[in-house]
C-alpha cells in the first residue's frame, strides 16, 4: 500500500516534470504575451516583467518553485485573467466532472448492456451490435455533437443545445462523449463473456442442472468483470483529458475550453495546472481500478 | 436400469460418427468401466448421459436414465435431471470450479438455486459433504478459493459437490488422471468407499485398462467410437478376446516382466478417418483381408461380447 503511494508519487513528480518542461521548451515568449500591447515592448519594460515572473531564473530554478508552491496549494495567477489558477480551475471543475461522470455512467451501463446482449443472443443481435458500435467509434465527436444538436436540439427541441448547469444541459454533451466509449466497452464485454463461457468451469456448472440465465450472471458476467472493469475505468480516465471537443460544441465552460484557451494565449501557469490536474485524475482513476481488481478476483490478493 | 445406452450413434460432420451404435448399461450399486485412447468417444458418451452434446451434433439411439429418455425430455426435466439424478465428476479439478468464487459457493450453488433448498441448510449439507469426503476442516473450506487448495482436496470439492444432490448416478470422467499418483489412489478409494455406500452407480471412465479392470465390475473397451469388447472385469484382464484389448494390456510395462513393452503399432483414429470394414484393422497384428470388409457388430463371447470376426473363428 505504502509502495504503491510512493510510485503514485513517484509519477506525479516525473509528469509534473514533463509538463513544465514542454511549457518551457514551447515556442514563442510568454513575455510578449505578459506585455500586453506592441507599444510596452520595450527592452527594459521586458526584463522587468522578465524579472517580476522569475523567467530569468535557471530552469530548475522555476520548476523547483512552481512544484513547492503547487504542493502548499498554490498553482500561481493565471497570466492571462490574472486570476488564481486555483480559483479557475474550481470554477470549472465541476462542469467537466459532470459531463464525465454522466458519460461514464452512460457509457458503462449501455455499453455493458449492449456487450451482454451481444454475447448472450449471438446471431443477428450480436452482428447488430458490433455493426453498431464499429459505426459509433468511426464518427468523429464533432459531427455527432453536430448531428445531436441538429436533430434534438433544433429539430425537436428536447434539449438544449448550449451552455450548462443542469442534467438537462448535460445529456446531449454527455451522449456526444460517451457513444465512441460505449463501442469499446460493448466490445470488451462481448469478448470477455464470449472467453468465459468457453471455460470448463461454466460446462459445469450447466451440467448441474443450472438455469441458463444463472450461470450467465453468476459465472459467465463475474467471470468477465475484471476485463470489464479494467475498461470502464480507463475509458474514464481518458475522458477527463478528453472532453476539450464537446465542450467547445456545445459552449460549456469547463477545464477542457480553458486548457485550450489557455494554450493560445500562452498562459503557462493555467496550461501548467490543468495538465497536472488531468495527469493526476488519470493516476487516481487507473490506482483506484487496480485496488478495485482484488475485490472481482481473489487471485489477485497476496496471500497473507 | 440405471443407465441404459441404446444404439448411441453421435455425429458431428466428421467423415465417421463420433460414436457408433453404443451401448452399455450401468446398475444400482455397480461400476462399469469406459476405456480407450482418447479420441475413442468415452467423454462423449458421459456428456451424452446429460445430452451435454458437441457443437452441431446430431444423436440417435436412447440414452435411457431410469427408464427415461435424456435426448427426448424437455428442457425443464433436463435440468431436474442434471440437478438431482446425475452428477459428473471430471478430470482437472482445477478448472472445474469458478476461480472467482468461494469452495462454499461452488457447493451450495446447486442446492440452492436449482433444487431451491434454503441457504442455511445447503451449508450445513456443504459442511457435512466436505467432512464425508475428508476434508480436515471445512468451516475453513467453505471461506477458501479453488487457488489455495490442492489439486486433490479440490477433486475431493468436486466429488463432494456431485453428492450434493444425492445422485443414483455419478459419471467419473477420468476423475483422477490429472492427479499426482498418491492423491490418485486416494481420491480412487474415496469414491469407491462413497459408490459402496450409497449404493451409487457409477460410470468409470479412463484410459487406464489396467485401472479399470482393478476398479470396476464390468469393462466396455472403445476403439474409434464403437464399443469393441465389453465383460467383467476379471475375465477381460485374464483373457482379452479383442486385439486391440490384448493390445491395450500389452503395452503396459510391469515391473519384474523381462519382455519389451509392445506399442500398438500405427495412431489412433481420428474423426476423418472412416472405415469400410472394422476400424481396428489397419492396426491389428491379426487382421487379414477380410476385416477390411467385415462389419463389426458384438458376438458374443465367455461373460460379455467382442466385436471381432476372429472370434467367430
Amino acid at each position: 500500500m505504502i509502495r504503491k503511494l510512493a510510485g503514485v508519487l513517484a509519477t506525479l513528480l516525473v509528469t509534473s516534470f514533463v509538463i513544465f518542461g514542454a511549457s518551457y521548451a514551447a515556442p514563442g515568449d510568454p513575455v510578449t504575451f505578459l506585455a500586453g500591447g506592441k507599444e510596452n515592448l520595450t527592452p527594459e519594460y521586458l526584463a522587468a516583467v522578465r524579472a517580476q515572473y522569475h523567467l530569468d531564473d535557471p530552469f530548475l530554478v522555476q520548476f523547483g518553485r512552481w512544484l513547492g508552491d503547487a504542493v502548499t496549494g498554490d498553482l500561481g495567477r493565471s497570466t492571462q485573467y490574472n486570476d488564481q489558477v486555483g480559483d479557475l480551475l474550481a470554477a470549472r471543475l465541476p462542469s467537466t466532472l459532470g459531463l464525465v461522470a454522466y458519460a461514464a455512467v452512460l457509457f458503462v451501463v449501455f455499453g455493458i448492456a449492449l456487450g451482454v446482449l451481444a454475447a448472450v443472443r449471438g446471431g443477428r443481435t450480436d452482428a447488430a451490435v458490433v455493426a453498431g458500435t464499429t459505426f459509433a467509434t468511426s464518427v468523429p465527436p464533432f459531427v455527432v455533437a453536430t448531428v445531436l444538436i441538429s436533430l434534438f436540439g433544433v429539430r425537436l427541441g428536447w434539449f438544449p443545445v448550449m451552455g450548462g448547469g443542469s442534467l438537462w444541459h448535460l445529456t446531449l454533451p454527455a451522449v456526444t462523449l460517451a457513444l465512441g466509449a460505449l463501442a469499446i466497452i460493448s466490445r470488451v464485454t462481448r469478448q470477455a463473456m464470449v472467453e468465459q463461457r468457453e471455460l470448463d468451469h461454466v460446462t459445469v456448472a450447466r451440467a448441474s442442472g443450472l438455469a441458463e440465465r444463472l450461470i450467465v450472471v453468476r459465472h459467465v458476467f463475474r467471470g468477465a468483470l475484471g476485463p470489464i472493469v479494467t475498461m470502464c475505468g480507463l475509458v474514464t480516465a481518458g475522458m477527463l483529458a478528453g472532453t476539450v471537443t464537446v465542450e467547445t460544441a456545445f459552449g460549456l465552460s469547463g477545464i477542457g475550453s480553458l486548457l485550450v484557451n489557455a494554450i493560445n494565449t500562452h498562459d503557462f501557469p493555467v496550461t501548467q495546472a490543468v495538465l497536472l490536474l488531468m495527469v493526476t485524475a488519470y493516476i487516481l482513476v487507473t490506482t483506484l481500478v487496480e485496488l478495485v481488481q482484488p475485490l472481482i478476483d481473489p487471485r489477485a490478493r497476496r496471500s497473507t | 436400469m440405471l443407465l441404459s445406452v441404446e444404439d448411441l450413434t453421435i455425429e458431428a460432420g466428421g467423415r465417421r460418427p463420433i460414436l457408433r451404435e453404443v451401448s452399455l448399461s450401468v446398475g444400482k450399486g455397480e461400476v462399469v468401466g469406459l476405456v480407450g485412447e482418447s479420441g475413442s468417444g468415452k467423454s462423449t458418451i458421459a456428456r451424452a448421459v446429460l445430452r451435454l452434446l458437441p457443437q452441431g451434433a446430431t444423436a440417435s439411439g436412447r440414452v435411457l436414465v431410469s427408464g427415461v429418455d435424456v435426448l427426448s425430455m424437455s428442457p425443464a426435466a433436463l435440468r431436474d435431471l442434471r440437478a438431482s439424478q446425475v452428477s459428473m465428476i471430471y478430470q482437472d479439478p482445477r478448472s472445474s470450479l469458478n476461480p472467482v468464487r468461494r469452495i462454499g459457493d461452488f457447493l451450495t450453488e446447486r442446492m440452492v438455486h436449482t433444487l431451491g433448498r434454503p441457504k442455511a441448510e445447503a451449508r450445513a449439507r456443504a459442511l457435512e459433504l466436505l467432512a464425508a469426503v475428508g476434508m480436515r476442516d471445512p468451516e475453513l473450506c467453505v471461506r477458501q478459493y479453488p487457488h489455495e487448495l490442492s489439486g486433490g482436496m479440490l477433486q475431493r470439492v468436486v466429488i463432494a459437490a456431485a453428492l450434493a444432490a444425492d445422485p443414483a448416478l455419478l459419471l467419473a470422467d477420468e476423475a483422477t488422471s490429472a492427479l499426482d499418483v498418491t492423491t490418485q489412489a486416494e481420491t480412487l478409494a474415496l469414491l469407491r468407499r462413497i459408490q459402496a455406500e450409497r449404493e451409487l452407480g457409477m460410470l468409470f471412465i479412463t484410459h487406464d485398462l489396467h485401472l479399470a479392470a482393478a476398479y470396476c465390475d464390468r469393462v466396455h473397451v472403445l476403439y474409434a467410437g464403437t464399443v469393441v469388447e465389453s465383460r467383467p472385469a476379471k475375465e477381460l484382464f485374464a483373457d482379452p478376446r479383442h486385439p486391440y484389448t490384448a493390445g491395450l494390456l500389452a503395452c503396459t510395462p510391469e515391473l519384474g516382466d523381462p519382455r519389451p513393452i509392445r506399442p500398438i503399432p500405427g495412431r489412433p483414429p481420428s474423426l476423418d478417418d472412416a472405415f469400410t470394414g472394422c476400424p481396428f484393422a489397419p492396426r491389428c497384428p491379426h487382421a487379414s483381408a477380410e476385416c477390411d470388409t467385415w462389419q463389426p457388430h458384438p458376438l458374443t463371447v465367455a461373460g460379455g461380447s467382442a466385436a471381432c470376426r476372429l472370434v467367430e473363428a
